[in-house]
């Protein structure tokens, strides 16, 4: 932008000189240094005193412009119109040449000639070296008034020094006139970019239509640019709209933006975009361009967190606790190592473990000599930090689904010498089938890894509606099946912990609330995690249980983990309570039965028994009116009529 | 899952037996709980008898593992030992190589151990003797047989084979697939 600007102004400049006398023209033309070497001869006399003293120089500089002044003066003044005409985001740097000359000039408007030739002699001579340099700053100087100013400064005191006093007054009234010149020009300086700035700004709050598509896709520099300009506006959007652009206008222009940006699909970035808030939302999309902080955890059955610490910095491995709230995690900054390679990993000292996944396993706290179900563990990593937990007492049963991952589970069970673990291949959904009565249940669930992008980008593109649909079926059928496994009745027990990497409600408050509704006989209980977001206990158009805000929300940009989410529930008894079997049985028949004829159960009972009977005989309206007959006979005599239809059938 | 046959479980405790000697009664009559071995699609896993009880329940096609892994019956009906059962043979390990920090690496990648990284041996062992391998710092790294016995080695080169390489915890990276 400088570049553009400081090429018309050379163009303007030379359109002046050519209308000026030519040795004003090279002196004007100081633009590049060739002109400058031809103004140097010139600046024999002037610059010195233009050192030397400011009073000295004064007339001179007057007089030596003046010659020039009178003819130059309209083409000067037009030059100058065109100038700022061309080029009014630079006029600072202009007003600054200004001030310079006020130095010179003491009241009359300067022509800008006159100006220039000072201006440039003086600078010629004290700055010819860097006189490219100083262009550049006049650039600069448009962007960061403050320098400017200090060099005026500088130059002030320079001329105050050497200032005799007989000029005093002069001085202090030309300094004054400067001074409230700069003012002016200042502000008008100012007012110019401020302009110019809106000008900028009204394109960018222009909200573009659809035929700018294929515009929008051309540079990431401009989507970001208006990326940040709506979530500017969606924050103060009653000042900022635009016109009677409707904040839904705004929504998904934006939407469409990020999705360009950050390379979503649409359908994934509508479903994060609206669990937070405009500007955090942007914050959580930038936190998964940048990967997740290395953190390993200490075998505690091998060894403990100090021991290996030590280890590793031998190794010359530069870590850190993980933080207070855990007592086995250490992060890893850097390595000369492959951190997953060194003989102390072998030795299964400690796993290569993601910050959050050890969420789920301190909320689980599993207790020496329960029975674990761990339901989807592969690669094992919490399950063996359930086992280091239980310190090898009790039993873990780890299951996972996919046959090719139990090996990597498998492995990590034996490196990390887990010696009560149970290893088996069942989908989650057979579980209380295979074994159930266990003391606490974890299910970490398969979900759509919308909280570990960081990781896997590919979660950005490849998940469409559908998927969500099924993973979250699978996750209420998983979490069913979680609740079922476990014993209420254990003495130190009856926990399900369920989790997910993902941010995303539908795979998280919905489930939990979906257990709660069918599964009346848990409760949600604090998970025991001092840090964390409370869980959504509404969400547009859902509301949740209120105890939903007992669960946790982790996110990449809040905590500098994956996103995760943790949910702990609580079995009181072992039996469903009929009551809610019958309520959703209602729910299910109500759509097929009309509602006004329940009456009880026994009557219900008998209608079935009774129409079947009964259909087999006749035609429609005769059966309709048999039942009519029937429903009469109901209300007057229920016991009689089952018997009498059983006897009469055979 | 079954218990092993008589020819099974001799084969098996011959071969532990070159590691941990009559230490095996250690690992049957256990102070605090009692403990099986058991067969599961040619491997041997060792495991309380409580885990195994629960185990039953789960099918023979899905269960995967069971407790700790102590190795496998070839084809051939001959039984080799792997590296998972590492724990309990070193906690029961009558003869042991240490070896130093610069030997370690090539011991992991499954290299033969040379005298120049042997830090100490066991005193009396004898020739073609199970050894258990650990660092210096005394973590066990692996097990091998030993080529020569400790008063032969003495004499030998820098660069002479003094322990066969048989299982190193580099296997849990280097075999992950075919190990379990």
């Amino acid at each position: 932008m400088a570049g553009r600007q400081s090429t018309t102004k050379k163009v303007s400049k030379q359109q002046a000189n050519a209308s000026s006398s030519p040795k004003k023209a090279n002196v004007s033309n100081n633009t590049n240094s060739s002109a400058k070497r031809k103004a140097a001869p010139l600046s024999d006399s002037t610059p010195k005193r233009a050192k030397g003293g400011k009073a000295a120089s004064k007339p001179t500089g007057k007089a030596g412009a003046k010659a020039g002044k009178a003819s130059a003066n309209a083409d000067s003044s037009e030059s100058e119109d065109d100038e700022s005409w061309a080029y009014g985001a630079v006029s600072q740097s202009d007003s600054e040449g200004e001030d310079m000359e006020d130095d010179f000039v003491s009241a009359e408007e300067g022509s800008d000639i006159e100006v220039g030739q000072l201006d440039d002699d003086f600078l010629g001579d004290e700055f010819a070296e860097s006189d490219e340099e100083a262009k550049g700053e006049g650039a600069d100087m448009f962007a960061s008034g403050g320098e400017s100013e200090d060099e005026e400064e500088e130059e002030e005191e320079d001329i105050f020094a050497s200032n005799s006093e007989d000029s005093d007054d002069d001085d202090m009234e030309a300094k004054s006139r400067k001074l409230d010149e700069a003012a002016k020009a200042q502000a008008e300086a100012a007012e110019a970019e401020l302009q110019t700035n809106m000008a900028l700004e009204d394109d960018k709050f222009v909200l573009p239509g659809d035929d700018h598509e294929s515009l929008q896709s051309t540079d990431l520099q401009v989507v970001l640019a208006r990326i940040q300009e709506i979530v500017r506006v969606l924050n103060n959007f009653r000042d900022l709209r635009e016109g009677n652009r409707s904040r839904s206008d705004y929504i998904s222009q934006l939407l469409k933006d990020l999705c360009l940006y950050y390379g979503y699909n649409e359908y994934l970035m509508e479903k994060l975009f609206y669990i937070f808030p405009v500007s955090e939302a942007i914050e959580f999309f930038e936190a998964n361009e940048v990967p997740r902080p290395v953190t390993i955890r200490t075998n505690t059955l091998k060894t403990r967190r100090r021991e290996l610490a030590q280890a590793l910095i031998n190794r010359g491995v530069n870590l850190d606790p993980i933080g207070k709230w855990s007592k086995v995690g250490l992060q890893v900054f850097d390595s000369p190592v492959p951190i997953g390679a060194t003989p102390e990993y072998l030795a299964g000292h400690y796993m290569l473990q993601a910050a959050s996944s050890f969420l789920p396993v301190m909320a689980l706290a599993p207790q020496e000599h329960e029975r674990v179900l761990d339901m989807a563990s592969a690669p094992g990593g919490k399950s063996t930090y359930i086992a280091a937990l239980l310190k090898n007492t009790g039993m873990v049963f780890a299951n996972d689904a996919n046959k090719d991952r139990t090996k990597a589970l498998v492995a990590n069970i034996h490196r990390l010498g887990v010696k009560n673990a149970v290893v088996c291949n069942y989908d989650g959904r057979e579980f209380p089938g295979v074994i159930g009565g266990f003391d606490r249940v974890l299910l970490d669930a398969p979900c759509s890894g919308t909280g570990v992008i960081s990781k896997d980008a590919s979660v950005k593109t490849n998940k469409s509606e559908q998927d969500f649909q099924m993973l979250s079926q699978l996750q209420k059928q998983l979490v069913l099946s979680a609740i079922d496994s476990v014993d209420a009745g254990s003495a130190t027990g009856g926990y399900i912990v369920y989790s997910t990497c993902s941010v995303v409600v539908e795979e998280n408050e919905d489930v939990v609330n979906y257990a709660l509704r069918k599964r009346p006989n848990v409760k949600l209980v604090s998970t025991g995690l001092d840090f964390g977001k409370e869980g959504f206990t509404r969400y547009r158009e859902k509301t949740f249980h209120p105890t939903l805000s007992l669960t946790r929300r982790y996110y990449p940009h809040m905590h500098n983990m994956d996103g995760f989410y943790v949910a702990k529930f609580k079995k009181l008894s072992n039996k469903i309570p009929a009551k809610k079997e019958t309520e959703a049985d209602a729910d299910d028949v109500e759509e097929f039965t009309p509602i006004s004829e329940d009456s009880d159960k026994s009557s219900d009972k008998a209608k079935a028994k009774a129409p079947k009977v009964t259909f087999n005989a006749d035609e429609d309206e005769g059966l309709i009116r048999a039942s009519r007959a029937k429903l009469l006979q109901t209300q007057k005599g229920i016991k009689l009529r089952p018997k009498k239809s059983s006897e009469s059938k055979p | 899952m079954r218990p092993l046959t008589e020819t099974e479980t001799k084969t098996f405790f011959e071969k532990l037996a070159k590691y941990i000697g009559r230490n095996i009664t250690h690992l049957i009559d256990r102070g605090d709980e009692t403990f099986c071995f058991r067969l599961h699609r040619d491997r041997v896993y060792y495991v309380s008898e409580d885990v195994m009880k629960r185990a039953t329940n789960v099918g023979r096609d899905q269960l995967i593992s069971i407790g700790v892994c102590f190795g496998k019956f070839t084809k051939t009906g001959k039984f080799r030992l792997h590296v998972t059962c590492l724990d309990y043979i070193a906690q029961y390990a009558k003869h042991k190589v240490w070896i130093k920090p610069n030997g370690e690496m090539p011991f992991l990648y499954g290299n033969h151990i040379v005298k120049a990284h042997i830090g100490r041996v066991t005193e009396d062992t004898p020739e073609h003797q199970g050894v258990i391998v650990y660092s210096m710092t005394d973590v066990p790294l692996g097990f091998g047989v030993t080529a020569r016995s400790t008063s032969d080695t003495r004499k030998l080169q820098p660069t002479a084979i003094v322990v066969f390489h048989q299982a190193d915890i580099g296997e849990y990276l280097r075999q992950e697939d075919t190990l379990f």
